[in-house]
């Protein structure tokens, strides 16, 4: 157990460096902060100055040794256009995300799955094609376009809700809907094929031969075993709670990690962007390490093989 | 409730199954009395399982299933689901072909065992497992105190089927259905499972059906047996009277596919064709096309299942005759 769990965290790191060395190089081949820093009409001694000042006339090679030193002792960097703490830029800007990305997970949690799960064993009903339907719709639909639609119904037309901003709640509802319609088809479609899969088993035939009760049978011998699959989804899902709201926060002007994100790979603020990019990595990889330990917990066939 | 001794257990009649408009069950009449053991033969596919699952109400809601089947004269099809729940595993109990795959394998082999005695038998706790223990000693299961908190894929076939049959053991049940019990099981352990499915007939005196295309198995376990046949009981009798003087062809070709241990070594004869698809079954018999003994009769009306006395019951126009082999096989070449 020990083993797989020093593995996990090795294949970790070798993920997150990676991720790392993939944004140093590409926003260093893509474009001269210092152009956009400082615009195109300055005198070219104030760009040498610029990229003096921020290193960027060192060989990549050094720039790229420098920058993993500073991260191993803590140090993510200063934004080229605040002059403060990229990483404290980062954290500031997370609970505003949380904000959406947390409900949005519940909502698809709490819709989706349960939708499925009925759709599975009610198949072929109209509730069952109702669901597909919706589902379909609801994954297929991009985030922008649906943003749009529902500010142009419930902003526009009825007027209901606000159309941008964070100042009260009623502003994160529409952001909130947007994020979540396409995980709760998403999901809906992921459990009712699961569902599907498990009540078609030999031994779910077991437990309704041995005399046991519907309700039973579906929620102790068919749920425990459609887990599986269904975590692995939702692991996907917590682990883009940080990074998953770059278009709704977009389109809804909220100020949280995505609309950092926009704006500083627009500015070229390569210690902001390398940071986020840092924070979105280390999430993604964290909740696939929570879903393998689920993994074990939930099928006894892969603790007793990961153990050996 | 005491029942009627001279009832029959268990009573199906004119029991027809149909998937898609699809008809693979064409009319099954069976009586299963208590404590007898009846072996249901047949190539896959000509309703063996069907029977049974669409007795208990285990197959999925697209079959259609008319007829009738009464356990102690209630009538099982078109009751309610609380009906059939208290039949499954408490009259009539199921085990199946795979064992591995029959135990759910996210849960614990002792719960699932006391599953089965808290639904049937009202125990739980400490009196639930010491049951479970002693019904997964009774079928054979080594040290089953420290292994009760194992999981299915921590037992071998063999015993999965063991635990299978503990389980099922577990309501005291009337009458034990084995669903091809021992075909996905090697030979040694196949013996050993037949061994223990008799044993705990005389043990217990429930009743078994037993569903096998295996002839040998079936002689082993059964007093009597259905050969099935496209969805209808062809030929039906006591085993001895079947394997000496079998008079359906089908049934005759059966024993003719069989490798025999002793005399010299010859060719197996195969029935000639295959099993008529279901959508399109011949008008006549359903046989007819395989069959040495097809006359014109055969081809425009189908024979019906007649009771022929201490013979059994047999549905054929043109029965093989009490010569012991009718055609000598050909011998192999070198």
């Amino acid at each position: 157990m020990l083993r797989f769990f020093l593995i996990r965290i090795l294949r970790a790191l070798v993920t997150i460096l990676a991720v790392l060395t993939f944004a140093f190089v590409v926003l260093r081949m893509s474009g001269d902060p210092a152009q956009v820093m400082l615009g195109p009409d300055v005198p070219q001694e104030s760009v040498d100055a610029f990229r003096h000042a921020w290193g960027l006339d060192q060989p990549l090679w050094i720039q790229y040794i420098s920058y993993l030193k500073a991260i191993f002792t803590g140090d993510f960097g200063v934004s080229m256009r605040d002059k403060a703490s990229a990483l404290q830029l980062v954290i500031d800007r997370i609970p505003a995300t949380l904000e959406l990305t947390i409900p949005a997970l519940l909502l698809k949690l709490v819709i989706g799955i349960p939708a499925g799960v009925y759709a599975a064993l009610h198949r072929q009903s109209a509730v069952d094609r109702g669901v597909i339907l919706a589902a379909i719709f609801g994954f297929t639909i991009p985030s922008f376009v649906m943003g749009l639609l529902l500010v142009l119904i419930f902003s526009i037309i009825l007027g209901l809700l606000p159309s941008g901003g964070q100042d009260t709640w009623q502003h994160a509802i529409l952001p909130i809907l947007t994020m979540s319609i396409g995980g709760i088809g998403i999901l809906a479609r992921f459990s009712r094929s699961a569902m599907i899969e498990v009540m078609g088993q030999p031994y779910i035939r077991t437990a309704s031969a041995k005399g046991m009760n519907w309700a039973d049978v579906v929620w102790r011998h068919a749920l425990p075993n459609a887990a599986v699959p269904i975590v692995t989804i939702v692991g996907f899902m917590v682990g883009s709670l940080i990074a998953g709201a770059v278009v709704v926060e977009s389109i809804f002007s909220w100020p949280g990690i995505g609309r950092l994100l926009v704006v500083s790979v627009s500015n070229r603020d390569l210690a902001v962007v390398q940071c986020i990019l840092l924070v979105i990595a280390a999430a993604m990889v964290v909740s696939n390490l929570i879903v393998d330990l689920m993994y074990g917990w939930l099928d006894p066939r892969l603790r007793s093989h990961s153990a050996h | 409730m005491t029942a009627d001794p001279t009832r029959n257990l268990v009573e199906l009649r004119d029991l027809k199954v149909a998937f898609d408009g699809v008809q693979v069950l064409h009319g099954i009449d069976l009586d299963v009395r208590r404590g007898e053991a009846i072996g249901l033969v047949g190539e896959s596919g000509c309703g063996k399982s069907v029977t049974w699952l669409a007795a208990l109400g285990l197959l999925p809601g697209k079959a259609s299933i008319t007829g009738s089947v009464r356990v102690d004269g209630d009538e099982l099809l078109g009751a309610p689901r609380p009906v059939l729940e208290r039949v499954r595993g408490k009259r009539i109990a199921m085990i199946f072909q795979d064992p591995s795959s029959s135990l759910n394998p996210v849960l614990r082999i002792g719960r699932q065992i006391t599953e089965a005695l808290a639904i049937h038998r009202g125990l739980a706790g400490d009196a639930a497992k010491a049951e479970a223990l002693r019904l997964m000693d009774m079928v054979g299961i080594p040290d089953a105190r420290r292994r009760f908190d194992l999981y299915s894929h921590e037992f071998s076939g063999g015993q999965c089927q063991r635990l299978m049959i503990a389980m099922a053991l577990a309501g005291q049940p009337d009458l034990l259905v084995a669903d091809e019990p021992t075909t996905a099981l090697d030979a040694t352990i196949q013996a050993q499972i037949l061994d223990l499915l008799i044993e705990l007939r005389a043990e217990t005196g429930m009743a078994t059906i037993f569903i096998s295309h295996d002839l040998g198995a079936v002689s082993q376990v059964c007093e009597r047996a259905c050969v099935m046949y496209a969805g209808r009981i062809v030929e039906q009798g006591k085993i001895d009277a079947l394997f000496d003087n079998p008079r359906h062809p089908y049934t005759r070709g059966l024993f003719d596919a069989l490798p025999r241990l002793d005399g010299p070594r010859t060719r197996l004869v195969p029935i000639a064709g295959t099993v008529p698809n279901p959508r399109h079954l011949p008008e006549g018999c359903a046989f007819a096309p395989r069959c040495a003994h097809t006359g014109p009769d055969c081809l425009s009306e189908r024979p019906q299942l007649r009771f022929n006395g201490v013979l059994g019951s047999l549905a054929c126009h043109h029965p093989v005759g009490a010569a012991p082999v009718a055609a000598q096989p050909v011998l192999e070449p070198a």
